[in-house]
């Protein structure tokens, strides 16, 4: 009952989105308009029929309901109960029906709070985002329908992929897809600013916190998604320039530049193009995103639930709307007015810079990906790895770091940098000095973790620079949120910098008693003992690691899962402040002497990485809840609204 | 200039992208790497016997002026003890195979021949796999037709099923 109940919600959902579609369309045609008061109630049924279908689906998960296929093929009675409710989106349908859901959400959320854009151009919106989930409703409904019956049910149901069994990942996912979906509301309020001539500062206000928004999840599920890369892989690594890491991290440089051109719109008028651009390019690259994990296109450690056919489908909804959204770009961005002019040393040139760097990594990035794509139309076989992308992409990141020790520090309009000579000069020299110092102590490391290095050290303290003179009371929240951004970038640069350059490796076979050093640490194979789990067995090795008399137990294991069967590696991180010993244990050596293959890594500020990125994200969230608040206090029409 | 070109430049982007993608979906996905070296002589290797009682493997010994099939194979690969019957039916059809044994121990070769019968004239020990990476190899087993003068002329990628008899036979018979 429960499924055909979750079924019938999301048929009702989609008529709900038609309804809301032509809505909109009657407006854009200049008719009487009867439909127009039925967007709004149609936008927040719409998001309450999908939230209803999505639990619903969760609640099959939970009670493990085996005559639904869904549910027999991704999950068994004997998983740990959190590991069922993930089971709702560890999959194919039910991740597409979360992604349904947060759009339909969102779009509720968009009819409910949005007061201050002209109530045309919020319908328009509505009516866009309406006619993205009508897609995404006919590809649930017709090509990948999560509450399809399984007659006759079996009696235990096939499992989660182990590698997908782990509570962090467990989060992942729907991290992601809020903000990949998040993103659609920019798309949508670009197309229906475009369309109904609104492009201006009030639209760039309104399109801002759904932007930061959707921001902080991405910026969020990257940094768990890549430490989760790190200690359940097993292979010691953070960034591997996967397919499927870069559509996420695509979607989050177009992201980043919107977030910053979105302000110069928003505070400065300028930039209109540009921004609408981005809004549409940061949306078409979180489509190809989650077509990229969904049609396993491209060899990818992540293509978890693949299929060519419901690939096309997206592939032709994703096309459909980014090539309308291109068209409307190309006829109408000739109306909108050219914006307020500045010069290029000024915020708005720093956010230039920062907008063009961005874009270039984005290129790069994009062109990497889609290059084994292409070399395989002619006839080439190649796989584009990491010795391309750090080449191509760390030295404008660099260049990317060198803007923004000053860029936040530039006024408005225009500026002059003697204004600011002696930050510049104390900028320089904590650069070159560090650079120094780093060469000096570790000459043979390369030259970017050294760059990386100096850099981060530099902005570390430039970030800051922004607060100096000010009341600290009186200083706006999105200020501090600002400054704590770019500080949580110095730290990760930082973290990312340091691994890459001065991590220890060593690789060994142990027999119990036996002992290995890295880096100083001396790590000693106590014994190798089985363990059981709910659903696995291990071996597990324990481990004493010791340095300057201090000693540590370590446990790393290596896991054996019955349902589906599979080996995974539990990697097992010892965490000091100055950075994470971590040791890996493999099955028994192949000459069978009794030795395990230990692998040990000492990675120097490892961790800082991803307190980096939740700075990253937690200065986006400053900055979303002072524009929040500032929403909450002024009227809604202020004096950047024109007629 | 109300509308200059250049705007349309993402939606041309977006359509290479979409042709591109399709494309990939289109054509049936190949995740076998062939060797670089078809076409080419065989790299110039000396390997040791990989058990008592079968002689050593070097490319001079393979390159005798008659054809034959160089199989790479390893005692611990299971795909290798499922083709041991066709290979034992090449032979019989009076084809010689070489062959390489990759990481691989004198004593577990000789237990793999034990029981599976041992169809080799020769077989070298490539421990660090290094000739096999020469010979543009990605797994075991893959199966090479080497011409008389030490040409690679054919490669096989996985197990030697009953249907790729025949057509094996008639490769080395091509090349005499």
């Amino acid at each position: 009952m429960i499924a055909e109940a979750g079924l019938a919600a999301l048929w009702l959902a989609a008529a709900m989105a038609l309804l809301q579609l032509v809505g909109g369309l009657t407006l854009l045609r200049g008719g009487a308009g009867q439909l127009v008061p039925l967007i709004k109630p149609a936008a927040y049924v719409q998001g309450a029929l999908c939230t209803l279908a999505f639990f619903a689906l969760m609640w099959l998960f939970y009670v493990t309901d085996l005559s639904v296929l869904l549910v027999a093929s991704n999950s068994h009675i004997d998983k740990p109960i959190i590991f069922k409710l993930a089971g709702t989106w560890g999959n194919h349908e039910g991740s597409m029906l979360l992604w349904v859901a947060v759009l339909s959400v969102s779009g509720a959320a968009i009819a409910f709070f949005e007061n201050r854009v002209d109530p045309k151009t919020l319908s328009a919106t509505l009516a866009v985002q309406a006619f993205i989930a009508l897609g995404f409703f006919a590809f649930l409904l017709f090509a990948s329908n999560p509450f399809e019956r399984l007659v006759p049910a079996p009696l235990e149901g096939a499992g989660l992929n182990p590698l997908l069994q782990d509570v962090g990942l467990a989060f992942h996912p729907p991290t992601l897809y809020m903000g990949y979906v998040g993103l659609s509301i920019a798309f949508s309020f670009a197309v229906g600013a475009l369309l109904t001539n609104q492009v201006g500062p009030a639209f760039a206000r309104a399109m801002r916190p759904w932007v930061l928004g959707a921001w902080i999840f991405l910026t969020i599920g990257i940094a768990a998604g890549s430490y989760w890369a790190y200690y359940e892989l097993g292979w010691g690594g953070w960034w591997f320039w996967d397919p499927v890491e870069n559509a996420s991290l695509m979607p989050w440089l177009a992201a980043t530049a919107l977030l910053h051109s979105v302000s110069v719109l928003a505070t400065r008028n300028a930039l209109c193009a540009w921004t609408i651009m981005l809004a549409l390019v940061a949306f078409a690259m979180s489509m190809a995103g989650t077509f990229l994990v969904r049609s396993g296109i491209l060899t990818s450690v992540h293509a978890f639930a693949v299929d060519p056919e419901r690939g096309a489908f997206i592939l032709a909804l994703m096309l459909m709307y980014t090539s309308i959204a291109f068209v409307i770009f190309a006829l109408r961005i000739g109306t909108v007015k050219q914006g307020e002019p500045f010069q290029l040393v000024s915020r708005e040139g720093g956010i230039v810079a920062n907008n063009i760097f961005l874009s270039v990594i984005l290129a790069v990035v994009l062109i990497g990906t889609l290059y084994p794509l292409a070399a395989e139309a002619m006839g080439d076989k190649i796989s584009v790895g990491p010795p391309y992308f750090n080449k191509a992409t760390v030295p404008v990141m660099l260049l990317l770091m060198l803007a923004l020790l000053i860029g936040p520090m530039l006024r408005w309009r225009r500026d002059a940098l003697m204004r600011m000579k002696y930050l510049l000069i104390g900028a320089a020299v904590i650069l070159v000095s560090g650079g120094l110092a780093a060469w000096i102590l570790a000459p043979e490391v390369g030259l970017y973790p050294l760059l990386g290095i100096a850099l981060s050290l530099a902005l570390a303290v430039a970030a800051w620079m922004p607060l100096r003179g000010r009341k600290l009371l009186r200083t706006p929240l999105p200020t501090f949120g600002m400054v704590i951004a770019h500080f949580g970038i110095a730290v990760s640069v930082f973290g990312m910098a340091a691994e890459s350059g001065f991590s220890k490796e060593t690789l060994t076979a142990l027999a119990p008693g036996e002992s290995a050093e890295v880096a100083g640490w001396k790590v000693q194979l106590e014994d190798v003992k089985p363990v059981v789990g709910d659903n696995w067995v291990a071996v597990e090795g324990q481990m004493v690691a010791s340095k300057n008399g201090d000693m540590f137990e370590l446990g790393p294991q290596s896991r054996q899962f019955f349902k589906p069967e599979m080996q995974t590696s539990e990697a097992a991180l010892l965490t000091r402040w100055n950075g994470q010993l971590y040791a890996v244990i493999a099955q028994p050596d192949q000459e069978g002497d009794g030795r395990w293959q230990v692998r040990l890594w000492w990675k120097p500020f490892v961790t800082f990485i991803w307190y980096g990125g939740i700075l990253i994200a937690l200065g986006g969230a400053i900055s979303l809840l002072g524009r929040m608040f500032r929403r909450a206090k002024k009227p809604a029409i202020n004096k950047w609204e024109r007629a | 200039m109300n509308r200059p070109w250049i705007l349309w430049i993402p939606l041309a982007v977006v359509a290479f992208i979409g042709g591109l993608a399709f494309y990939g979906l289109a054509v049936p996905k190949d995740d076998q790497v062939h060797s670089a070296m078809i076409g080419k002589k065989l790299p110039a290797f000396a390997l040791p016997a990989a058990t008592a009682g079968v002689p050593a493997l070097s490319n001079t010994d393979i390159a005798d002026g008659k054809p034959r099939l160089l199989n790479i194979f390893a005692s611990w690969c299971l795909p290798c003890k499922a083709e041991a019957p066709q290979l034992e039916a090449l032979k019989a059809a009076g084809i010689e195979i070489d062959a390489i044994a990759i990481r691989d121990k004198p004593e577990d070769v000789a237990a793999f021949l034990a029981e599976f019968g041992n169809p080799f004239r020769r077989i070298g020990s490539d421990s660090e796999m290094l000739v096999q990476l020469k010979l543009g190899s990605s797994g075991v087993p893959e199966t090479y037709v080497i011409g008389g003068d030490g040409t690679i002329l054919f490669q096989h990628i996985g197990d030697i099923r009953a249907e790729h008899v025949p057509m094996l036979i008639e490769k080395v018979n091509a090349a005499r």
